[in-house]
């Protein structure tokens, strides 16, 4: 085999490799990513029950009721045009997470139309914004913005 | 006045940075220094002094707190213990910008003080190209981010710095991370140098290597500290999230590790010309799409000091001159690099291009699953990719990867069969298969975490193979090394495998004098108090836990608010046994008294910094390794000089 040869054949078994990778990642990439929600567009185009998505929206003001079993919460997250997701998640509540307030919740939705978070992030501090409310509506930012910096300069 | 001292030092460092591209550049094309291009080396050195000067004055207005800098009063506090004061130095986005020009000038100054080996020619353009690269580097600082800048009026006091971040964890873990970034752009300056010049040969190598392993052993110990601080201060109980900031750090790695591997091909045997160039190209392009993802405001975390648009498009700017420049010349020159040495499929070499070729595909993995959700949301679709993407895709390379680890240190180098090492594979394949026999008997273990517990078991046993039948004493420092970082990520990855499938979990609400049991441990908790520290107050809970019904320790983690900048964190606590930790996270008071507890019992997770750490201890030892070896060759060519010019002198 010239040396010629050996070089022809590695390219074409790295462009395989990497190619074959490409198209796997893509392929799971369509299947795995989890897909942000905001309140509105689940309660009118849910995804189905089991499939991990986020969901982000407003905290609702008195919604915030802890379970009996004292590890338990549910609140509901509001969004635009009166939507209104219910949300269970059982775990320690993340730092500044209040009523009122903006979080994205990660998770799935039950067959009962509850969503089931297994993680909750809320606003930390000015520079630090889960990616998902930055893009909220300018009412909704403002009136969070409002919210979150109570107590700051 | 020091401000402005370090702001003038960095300009003048600048034009420094400029007269050796000019020099660099006109010494490799004419191959002689004469002229302005004598200038070149002593430019180096002058800018890296330039630069450290310019950060020790940052370190200073830091460290007496000089609340008239603009940086100083955005991140620093009064109040601040000194440590933290320090560190808050380069714990912001001017500061860190500026601790990477200086490790890179520093850099540029070593090469251009010690490096004797290349041909003058492919010395000079690698100066030019550290220049270049040098020069992007300071407009950047100086233009969009200078860390000088005053305020106008002084501010009366410091706005103190994010607490996640005032940690000592953090005085360690970006500095590391820069250094072994930075050891890539030398790497990559090597490579332009040697593809400028048409000079790929083995001394390039040789000149190459050194700078490729010592910023593998940095990306890899600040990879392991980053995880290990994520671990126990974020307090969610995992060690790695696939954050993109992750990620960042990841691909460099991923990309060091390919080229310290193939750089040693083209050192030892003189193939894999052009891929060591590609790969040299690659690893830099890494670290800085690494720092265009952290530092551009792209995405968010922790990490991202600063959302600024204008910033983010100047670093994108650097990132398609630089990668672009360099893919181009490639294009240009990678047919007239000629062909290396040829070598059969079954030796070294070629589980070598295997595993490189692996890494790549789990490199190109995590970019495009980093990306995938910037690319879609210029779609306005928002999705985030998580562990049930990296995970299972990155494992189809990365178990054949393992396998083949643990084969291709026994095979020879050229031409070699499997037929001559049959013995030792039929002993790996053994582990495997008692790997998998074995830990399937354990209940609910899923199916990657069983086969990476048997694989790391066989590797663990394969990485001491090659000392088979070999003199321990006379074995050179660097096999050693090579034995010691493979054994290193047998152990991290039997760390990873135990902690996903032997991890317990527990949440509790208890009341004081209730106990809960988590794995082996009883926890009960003692009582609540309050504590306060210099710039927190905290709630504690006092517990007691025993391991087994033992002897009972006491641990108190805390929840703690932080008032400049007002934030509350949870100080999380560990207990360590040898096989394995206790995780406890204190929450907040349910409305019936009880206090909401989090507690994990993780079976071996520490093997996963220890295996860093022994993996960067292997690293290091390679280093020693090959400096010995090309001190010992240089004064023996040193040595054949004199004793040829004593013969010529007796005639």
């Amino acid at each position: 085999m010239k040396a010629k040869h050996q070089r022809l054949i590695l390219i074409v078994l790295v462009l395989i490799a990497l190619i074959g990778a490409g198209l796997l990642a893509s392929y799971a990439l369509r299947n795995q990513a989890s897909y942000f929600y905001l309140p509105e567009q689940m309660a009118e185009n849910p995804p189905e029950p089991g499939q991990a998505v986020r969901l982000g929206g407003m905290v609702e003001p008195g919604s915030l009721e802890k379970q009996a079993d004292g590890i338990t919460v549910t609140f509901a997250v509001t969004g635009r045009e009166n939507s209104r997701i219910p949300v269970r998640f059982a775990g320690i509540l993340p730092d500044l997470f209040v009523e009122g307030s903006g979080v994205v919740a990660e998770g799935r939705l039950d067959a009962s139309g509850t969503f089931i978070a297994d993680n909750l992030l809320a606003k930390h501090d000015e520079n630090y914004v889960p990616r998902e409310l930055e893009g909220m509506s300018e009412h909704q930012a403002a009136e969070m913005a409002e919210e979150t910096t109570v107590g700051l300069e | 006045m020091i401000a402005e001292l370090g702001h003038a030092a960095l300009w003048m460092a600048a034009a420094l940075a400029a007269l050796q591209l000019v020099a660099g550049a006109l010494g490799a094309r004419d191959g002689e220094v004469e002229g302005i291009t004598i200038l070149s080396r002593p430019a180096a050195i002058l800018q890296g002094a330039l630069a450290a000067f310019a950060f020790a004055a940052l370190l200073w207005v830091f460290a007496i707190t000089d609340l008239s800098v603009k940086l100083v009063a955005a991140n620093s506090h009064s109040m601040k213990p000194m440590v933290f004061k320090l560190s808050g130095a380069w714990g912001n986005h001017e500061g860190s910008m500026l601790l990477w020009v200086t490790v890179m000038a520093l850099a540029g100054a070593l090469i251009a003080a010690i490096e004797r080996r290349l041909p003058e020619r492919t010395m000079q353009a690698t100066l030019a190209a550290q220049g270049f690269v040098a020069l992007g580097f300071y407009a950047f600082l100086l233009l969009s981010s200078n860390p000088f800048e005053r305020l106008p009026i002084p501010a009366a006091e410091g706005q103190g710095l994010n607490p996640l971040l005032q940690d000592i964890g953090l005085a360690f873990h970006p500095p590391t991370l820069y250094f072994g970034y930075v050891g890539l752009s030398v790497a990559f300056s090597f490579a332009v140098g040697a593809m400028l010049t048409r000079s790929v040969t083995p001394d390039f190598a040789r000149a190459m290597r050194p700078w490729v392993l010592g910023a593998w052993v940095l990306l890899t110990l600040g990879i392991t500290a980053g995880s290990y601080w994520a671990y126990y201060e974020l307090g969610w109980g995992g060690w790695w999230f696939w954050d993109p900031v992750e990620n960042a750090s990841l691909m460099p790695w991923l990309a060091a590790t390919a080229l310290l591997h193939s750089v040693s091909v083209l050192a030892s045997r003189d193939a894999l010309r052009v891929w060591t160039i590609m790969l040299g190209v690659i690893a830099f392009s890494m670290s800085m799409l690494g720092t265009f993802l952290v530092r551009s405001g792209v995405l968010t975390s922790v990490h991202a000091f600063a959302v600024d648009p204008e910033r983010g498009s100047f670093i994108l700017v650097l990132l398609a001159i630089y990668i672009g420049g360099a893919l181009l010349l490639f294009a240009l020159r990678a047919n007239s690099i000629s062909e290396g040495e040829r070598f059969s499929v079954a030796s070294r070499e070629g589980a070598l291009v295997f595993n490189n070729v692996m890494l790549s595909a789990i490199l190109a993995v995590v970019l495009l699953g980093t990306l995938y959700p910037l690319l879609t949301e210029a779609f306005d679709v928002r999705v985030s990719v998580g562990p049930p993407y990296f995970n299972p895709v990155s494992a189809i390379f990365a178990l054949p990867m393992l396998a083949v680890m643990a084969v291709g240190p026994l095979l020879r180098w050229r031409r070699d069969s499997f037929g001559r090492i049959s013995k030792e594979l039929a002993l790996i394949a053994a582990l495997i298969v008692a790997g998998l026999i074995f830990f399937a008997l354990f209940e609910g273990v899923a199916i990657l975490p069983l086969m990476g517990l048997a694989l790391a078991i066989a590797l663990a046993v394969a990485s001491f193979l090659p000392l088979r039948g070999r003199n321990l004493r006379r074995l050179p420092v660097s096999v050693w090394g090579m034995v010691m970082a493979h054994f290193g990520i047998a152990v991290a990855l039997f760390g990873m495998a135990s902690e996903s499938a032997f991890s317990n979990e527990k949440l509790a609400a208890l009341e004081v004098g209730q106990s809960t049991q988590v794995g082996p441990w009883k926890v009960r908790l003692d009582g609540i108090e309050p504590v306060a520290g210099p710039n927190w107050t905290a709630i504690e809970g006092r517990m007691l836990a025993s391991y087994k019904g033992g002897e009972p320790s006491e641990i108190a983690p805390q929840s703690r608010n932080f008032w400049a900048p007002p934030q509350q964190t949870t100080e999380s606590v560990l207990l360590t046994r040898w096989n394995g930790q206790l995780y406890a996270v204190m929450g907040s008071e349910a409305d019936d008294g009880r206090w909401q507890l989090r507690l994990w019992w993780k079976p071996f997770v520490t093997l996963i910094w220890y295996g860093g750490m022994l993996m960067a201890l292997g690293g290091v030892l390679a280093i020693i390794g090959r400096v010995r070896r090309d001190l010992k060759r240089r004064s023996i060519r040193r040595k054949i000089e004199v004793r040829r010019a004593d013969m010529e002198e007796l005639g």
